[in-house]
């Protein structure tokens, strides 16, 4: 295959496990995707500024002014494990 | 020896002093309860929105306006992806290729340098958020998680890797740090996280140009860690480059009770973050007008105000320097000076003896009892004869301890310096009396004799005569 991405590596940074024919089929999926994006880089873009965002909105701040939510409750309360006020997970890193 | 240069490179964190989160309205307050300042946005449940604090971009402005760098007219957010724990949302909001300041630098002087100054380079500093906080010790089979932190505004500051010793580091790090009290940006706070800071080190060859493999020193909790970590790796590196081992291009923690890094050898796949803009945020533009605003907002900085009091009260480059890298000496020396105190006196007896008495009782500076103004009367009285400077030295404790003036303890304590002569003539002819070896020999030339005279007119006034005139009546008495 000359796909300009691994399937594998990609399954992997999004933390997902694919089946051998799932792999195939998103493969192909993908590569129809980047085809069709890909046919932009046939414009002329020359002296077009990069689009970073489409709404045409800019500048919309927050003035900075606390306002609790109180929903820690709530939240916790669908947390699949929990300890007193804290969420709870399996153990990630090799501490030093 | 030495055939090696080290190149280093400083990615400081500094937590902005806003009131409320960078993207939602949570307090920002440290301490509170665990998760209690979060809500539905910096918990990452679908469906919300961020929207940027303006105080968090005007707080990273000041910041780069004082370090010199350029003010992005335009600016964007950028999704940093990764999954932790402590990232509630899988990625972070960063800013990826347009930064809020680039191209800036930060003049250093570190001691050992003999007042020779550098430039350091500031590549960008960039906003982002924080992530929350994983707690492992006394933990079973698991970690907790608070997320008060994420979310809270973030100003990542790095450095170009001009840093060539751990001198040169922390020196770079004290003085950053006293740019970012003085625009009361951040509390600065290491124990609390305010402040953080990762290293980047690699070796090369004295003369080569060309970079060495670098390693990520973290877990760095003062900046004294900082320049023992770097000096640990400095060692280490050599030591393997002299065996002619390669280095790995690795992350190593700092371990403070062992004092050495250690690999961080975790299944961490290669960093892709897979930056793309933030679209939940729309850009933004800053205009000439409002950088020139916040320009002309900035309080004097640490630079300005050593060369206003080396130039202002006479004080030598290295005095200045002392008191200005803390924005409450450096104050509070001046508030001395406005009060009356001659400056050259304040600017010592506050380095040495005052800072020196707070010391041996273990207070801070902020826990000085002792205001300018009854410093500034301490020193009037030394300098109008009333003490003497040795006195002094008695007096300034007694402050801290009693909570008095200088006045009432010099009152109180009968320590009005002795300048009745007549008084003096009398003891001074019962000292020369009692002692005919000393005079002997300091008519037979040994002038130096001298000193033991005064000593003991001293002793017989408990230290209150004044020197001078003892000197003068001796001189005279024994011509
Ligand atoms: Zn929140």
């Amino acid at each position: 295959m000359s796909e300009k991405f691994n399937i594998d590596s990609l399954a992997d940074l999004a933390r997902i496990r694919l089946k051998k024919e799932e792999k195939a089929k998103l493969t192909n999926d993908l590569s129809k995707i980047l085809g069709y994006v890909e046919a932009l880089g046939q414009l002329n873009l020359e002296g077009i500024e990069p689009t970073t965002h489409v709404a045409k909105l800019e500048n919309v701040f927050r003035a900075d002014e606390v306002k609790p939510a109180l929903v820690r409750e709530e939240v916790l309360k669908h947390s699949p494990h929990r300890e007193g006020n804290f969420f709870k997970v399996p153990k990630v890193i090799d501490q030093a | 020896m030495n055939t090696y240069e080290p190149v280093i490179g400083l990615e400081v964190h500094v937590q902005l002093a806003t009131k409320s989160k960078i993207f939602c309205a949570c307090s920002t307050k440290f301490g509170s309860e665990p998760n209690a300042n979060t809500c539905p946005i910096c918990m990452g449940l679908p469906g919300t929105l961020p929207v940027l604090n303006e105080q968090a971009l005007r707080l990273a402005m000041k910041v780069g306006l004082a370090l010199n760098t350029t003010i992005a007219k335009r600016i964007k957010f950028d999704r940093k992806n990764y999954f932790y724990p402590d990232l509630p949302k899988a990625y972070q909001i960063s800013q990826y290729d347009m930064p809020v300041c680039a191209h800036g630098g930060l003049t250093i002087q570190p001691e050992s340098s003999g007042g020779i100054t550098k430039q350091i380079g500031i590549t960008r500093a960039h906003l982002e958020e924080d992530a929350g906080k994983l707690l492992h010790e006394g933990v079973k089979d698991g970690s907790w998680v608070d997320y008060n932190r994420a979310g809270i505004p973030l100003l990542e500051i790095v450095s170009e890797p001009d840093i060539r010793s751990p001198e040169e580091a922390y020196d770079y790090l004290t003085r950053l740090k006293a740019v970012l009290l003085y625009l009361e940006v951040s509390d600065c706070n290491m124990e609390e996280g305010s402040l953080r800071c990762d290293a980047n080190v690699s070796l090369r060859p004295k003369g080569e140009s060309q970079f060495g493999t670098k390693v990520e020193i973290k877990n760095l909790n003062s900046f004294k860690a900082v320049q023992k970590a770097l000096q640990y790796e400095i060692e280490r590196q050599t030591e393997a480059l002299e065996q002619g081992e390669k280095i790995a291009q690795e992350t190593r923690l700092w371990n403070d009770m062992q004092g050495k890094t250690i690999s961080m050898r975790s299944k961490e796949h290669a960093h892709d973050y897979r930056y793309f803009p933030e679209p939940d945020l729309v850009p933004f533009t800053v205009t000439e007008k409002e950088i020139e605003a916040v320009r002309r907002a900035l309080p004097e900085l640490p630079q300005a105000r050593k060369e206003r009091f080396v130039k202002n009260f006479g004080l030598s480059d290295y005095d200045a320097s002392v008191l200005v890298n803390d924005k409450v000496l450096g104050e509070y020396f001046e508030n001395c000076v406005k009060e009356g105190a001659n400056a050259k006196l304040a600017c010592n007896w506050i380095q040495t003896d005052l800072l020196g008495a707070l010391n041996e009782r273990c207070l801070s500076f902020d826990q000085n009892p002792i205001t300018p103004k009854h410093l500034a009367g301490m020193l009037a009285l030394i300098e109008n004869n009333t003490i003497s400077g040795k006195i002094g030295k008695d007096v300034l404790p007694l402050m801290i301890d009693e909570k008095k003036t200088a006045d009432q303890i010099v009152k109180e304590k009968n320590l009005v310096q002795v300048t009745d002569t007549k008084l003096l003539e009398d003891i001074a002819e019962r000292v020369i009396a009692a002692n005919p070896n000393p005079v002997e020999q300091y008519k037979s030339g040994k002038t130096q004799a001298i000193g033991f005279l005064v000593g003991q007119i001293m002793k017989e006034t408990k230290g209150k005569a004044n020197p001078k005139i003892v000197n003068e009546i001796l001189q005279k008495k024994l011509s």
